[in-house]
């Protein structure tokens, strides 16, 4: 087997990252524009001549066309994951892309964007393919093995869409990880840690706790818990909630009519959010059509006050947590914070005073910048596997799964065979039999959750166990053995044991792709190829600078354009030309020169658009066809979460 | 089933062929790693069927074997190693999540000696009332009345929809009595752990018969627990509500 480097890779609901083992120290893989952070967008380019095919575009560029063109930008496609076609609706209603027409229940979700249609699977391959290119660019060589992280809290189908977008983007994953054990890896890499630590992660949309014991390089998961809909958007959406209330009560103006505007105002809110993380008060200030300005300021005491509900509900998991790995919260020895939304000093205080921290004289552990430790975690975890790092040779991580998995039982109840928190892989054998005189096949309801009834849980797959020798009805024994692996995937084998024949079994997964589909949707198969490496390298960077240099041809039609002075439109002038000239040569290191200085160039006027966007959109000018499409944008998740941030 | 593999009959090591009579993870020749044993649980730490296990010595061999067994030891060995560490480490996990918890240990051992115990960990069966331990009858017939009156209290108060009234003096000696009950079966029910650890070590230490004695002792023992820990948690629900 090929001997490459593994890389972790923390696949984000608003940014992603990958990292890799320098020696002994996890580091994050930079982009090609500098920046530690790919956000997780997709976009298509617009298509310019009939019959062309349209290129993707992943990042910040495609972050930039949320303004412009956003019916061909996708974001946050984390949230729709492994989900079925009834779940995701009312999520959906928070997008300002559609479903695709002719999608039907029972099929893996696609979204029109567009011309075209993808599966959430297919959007993550492309965030992940970006991820791949900047590490093979950073290592110059092909990079075919990875470590992904996921939400300790997704379930089975979440899991497998995830490794399935991994392989559309030509990557083996050797394995996925949870986000809270790969944040524990990182902080207890370098140090002879021993003892009991919780790992808090509160990210853009999901909030996971995680239980560990540390023992002689041994991390072992005790409990885990969770909510995959609790994050930094709902502080978004309520701030966002309650500034459109007040515009349109005190200047008679509803902001809810205009998609664009609502983004523009969102990104606003979180501004002022990320402000009130340092400043004592931060403000709106924000023209309206009719003239008015809306200036408001919020104080940081009143924020508190209006966040606390959503605080709280993170507090839940917790104690359950404790619960479950039987200790009480002053066995905890120390609290790591994982996660943007943990920079909030108000979840440091709860954080805080859940864990009786401050009568023990200690802290919640900051050290680590939280929008990089899953990434770097994941390195870890994949120097593990590779064996490759000295640092990671005595260290080993036990997880465990987070939600129990049952049968669906006589009168729709659950029988319980995996209890949660049991540590993976783990297994269990149940045993089936006919109910009737001469039947030849048993179904079974695999399910997954915590409810007593299987109406209440996530049903996982049905099973088939077909070609049983027909058999007076109770005789046949079927043994059917449920099987966990170590990234919480489950497998079922059956075996009929009077017989001794093999059951067979047909697996339907309630949610999820057949692997005929997953193979049909393997992105640019030469990816793979190690041969085509440096021509690729060329094309993508020729393709990038086609990109840039449209947008850039573009950019004088813009309003935001005029508010450059003379020097400044000068200097994208020059980098203009220069890239020109350099995208037909093939010097692909003289062509990325010449995207940076370009985009660097560009950076006031990309500012200078989204400012405006606000004001622009009220007016009606350019956001219609957004708007059209949003019927509720007051919640709708983010692309607008800073690309980086500077603690 | 669980049955404990006969040893008698030598396997071959996949790789070295050296044949070995071991119920083992790995060869003992060769160390490479073999596809699951089919030893019971206790094998696997390479113990004897015994109730009195040494905990801190088990996690250190469970720690120790994880080290050699675990998939990511072998995420670039060939498939059929890859497989067999994945079934290996599931038996390890299987085993120690059971030896490790005295209850589902106890029940364990039971049911490898061909007693019919019922489901600890299934947390099916709840308050059934024909298993109701004779000596207990009268109490638990008077709890369950208390335990309806409280459900139904609370019910009332909820409809009324006042959180600040202040509890009537039914409701609070209710509640006192309630309490009091949560306290004589947690202590009953501490009983029960002290008799079945003695239990333990008459069936570690005993012969034949004495084991059978045991082993009835302990199936007993079980289902007057079972009972009870169903019923300190009604009570706890009920007070928590």
């Amino acid at each position: 087997m090929a001997e490459g480097r593994v890389v972790g890779i923390d696949l984000g609901t608003t940014n992603s990252l990958v990292a890799f083992m320098e020696g002994d120290k996890p580091v994050v893989v930079p982009g090609v524009d500098g920046s530690n952070l790919v956000p997780s967008v997709v976009a298509l380019d617009p298509v310019t001549e009939p019959g062309q095919r349209a290129t993707v575009t992943v990042g910040n560029s495609a972050r930039k066309a949320l303004i412009q063109t956003p019916e061909r930008v996708i974001y946050s496609v984390k949230r729709l994951m492994g989900r079925g076609l009834s779940e995701i609706q009312s999520e959906l209603k928070l997008f300002p892309f559609r479903l695709a027409d002719d999608v039907e229940e029972g099929e893996v979700p696609r979204i029109q964007l567009g011309e075209m249609r993808f599966t959430p699977p297919e959007i993550s391959a492309y965030v992940l393919r970006q991820l791949k290119r900047n590490a093979e660019r950073f290592f110059g060589q092909p990079v075919t093995q990875a470590v992904i992280t996921v939400p300790a809290y997704f379930n089975d189908a979440q899991r497998q869409a995830t490794k399935d977008a991994g392989r559309m983007a030509g990557l083996d994953v050797l394995r996925l990880v949870n986000e809270p054990t790969a944040a524990a890896l990182a902080y207890g890499l370098d140090r002879a840690k021993e003892g009991t630590i919780a790992v808090y992660d509160f990210g853009g949309g999901t909030f996971d706790i995680s239980i560990l014991k540390l023992r002689d390089g041994i991390f072992e998961v005790q409990s885990t818990g969770g909510d995959t809909h609790l994050g930094g958007d709902d502080i978004d959406n309520l701030l966002l909630a309650i500034a459109l209330d007040e515009i349109y009560a005190e200047h008679g103006v509803d902001l809810r009519e205009h998609a664009g505007a609502v983004q523009a105002l969102r990104k606003a809110v979180i501004d002022i959010k990320i402000k009130l993380s340092t400043e004592s008060a931060a403000a709106f200030d924000i023209e309206l059509p009719n003239g008015d300005r809306y200036q408001r300021e919020i104080p940081r005491e009143v924020f508190e006050l209006l966040i606390e509900p959503i605080l709280e509900r993170t507090a839940v998991p917790c104690r359950q947590a404790l619960t479950d790995a039987g200790i009480t919260a002053e066995q905890i020895d120390e609290v790591v914070l994982v996660g943007g939304s943990t920079r909030i000093p108000a979840v440091r205080k709860l954080v805080t005073d859940l864990f009786k921290l401050a009568a023990r004289g200690k802290k919640p552990h900051t050290d680590l910048n939280p929008d990089e430790v899953v990434a770097l975690g994941a390195a870890v975890q994949a120097g593990i596997l590779s064996g490759a790092s000295q640092a990671t040779e005595e260290m080993l991580l036990l997880d465990v799964t987070p939600l129990s998995l049952g049968i669906e039982a006589l009168g729709g109840t659950v029988a319980r065979i995996i209890q949660r928190n049991s540590t993976i892989p783990a297994s269990a054998t149940e045993h089936f039999t006919t109910g009737v005189d001469g039947q030849t096949n048993v179904a079974i309801h695999v399910l997954q959750g915590e409810r007593e009834l299987a109406a209440d849980c996530r049903s996982l797959a049905r099973f088939d166990l077909k070609g049983i020798p027909p058999m007076s009805a109770g005789l046949p024994r079927i043994e059917v053995r449920f099987l966990i692996d170590a990234d919480g995937i489950l497998h079922v084998t059956a075996r009929e044991q009077r017989s001794g024949k093999e059951a067979e079994i047909e697996v339907k997964p309630t949610y999820g792709l057949t692997d005929e589909q997953v193979e049909g949707m393997i992105l640019d198969s030469f990816d793979n190829a190690e041969t085509d490496f440096a021509k690729r390298l060329l094309i993508e960077a020729r393709n990038e600078a086609e990109t840039i240099l449209a947008a850039v041809a573009r950019a004088p039609q813009h309003p935001a354009w005029q508010q450059l002075d003379d020097e400044e439109q000068k200097a994208i002038a020059v980098c203009r030309g220069y890239l020109m000239g350099a995208k037909d040569g093939s010097d692909v290191e003289a062509i990325r020169n010449g995207i940076a200085a370009l985009d660097q160039s560009t950076r006031r006027f990309a500012e200078l658009m989204m400012e405006s966007a606000v004001t622009t959109a009220i007016r009606g000018k350019t956001m219609d066809a957004a708007g059209n499409e949003l019927n509720d944008g007051i919640t709708a998740p983010h692309a607008f979460a800073p690309a980086e941030f500077k603690q | 089933m669980l049955k404990v593999l006969n040893t008698a009959v030598p396997v071959a090591c996949w790789s070295c062929s050296i044949g070995h009579t071991e119920s083992t993870l790995f060869c003992p020749h060769c160390s490479k790693i073999q596809p699951p044993p089919g030893g019971d649980f206790f094998s696997v730490f390479g113990l004897k069927p015994r109730l009195n296990i040494d905990l801190t010595e088990l996690e250190h061999e469970f720690h120790r074997l994880s080290r050699r067994l675990h998939p990511d030891r072998f995420a670039r060995a060939q498939e059929n190693e890859r497989e067999w560490s994945l079934a290996d480490t599931a038996l390890l996990n299987d085993a120690y999540r059971t030896l490790r918890d005295p209850l589902r240990r106890t029940e364990y051992l039971l049911k490898l000696e061909g007693a019919e115990v019922g489901e600890e960990t299934a947390g099916k069966n709840r308050t059934d009332p024909s298993r109701v331990p004779a000596d207990l009858l009268e109490e638990v017939f008077e709890l369950n009345m208390q335990l309806e009156e409280m459900r139904a209290e609370r019910k009332a108060l909820q409809a009324a929809g006042q959180r600040d009234v202040v509890p009537s003096e039914e409701f609070l000696q209710l509640e006192a009595q309630l309490q009091q009950a949560k306290q004589k079966f947690t202590v009953l029910l501490h009983d029960v752990d002290q008799s079945l650890r003695s239990q333990w070590t008459a069936w570690d230490e005993g012969d034949g018969a004495g084991r059978k004695a045991a082993q009835k002792a302990m199936v007993a023992l079980l289902d007057r627990r079972r009972y009870l820990s169903n019923l300190v948690r009604d009570v706890t629900e009920t007070l928590g509500a």
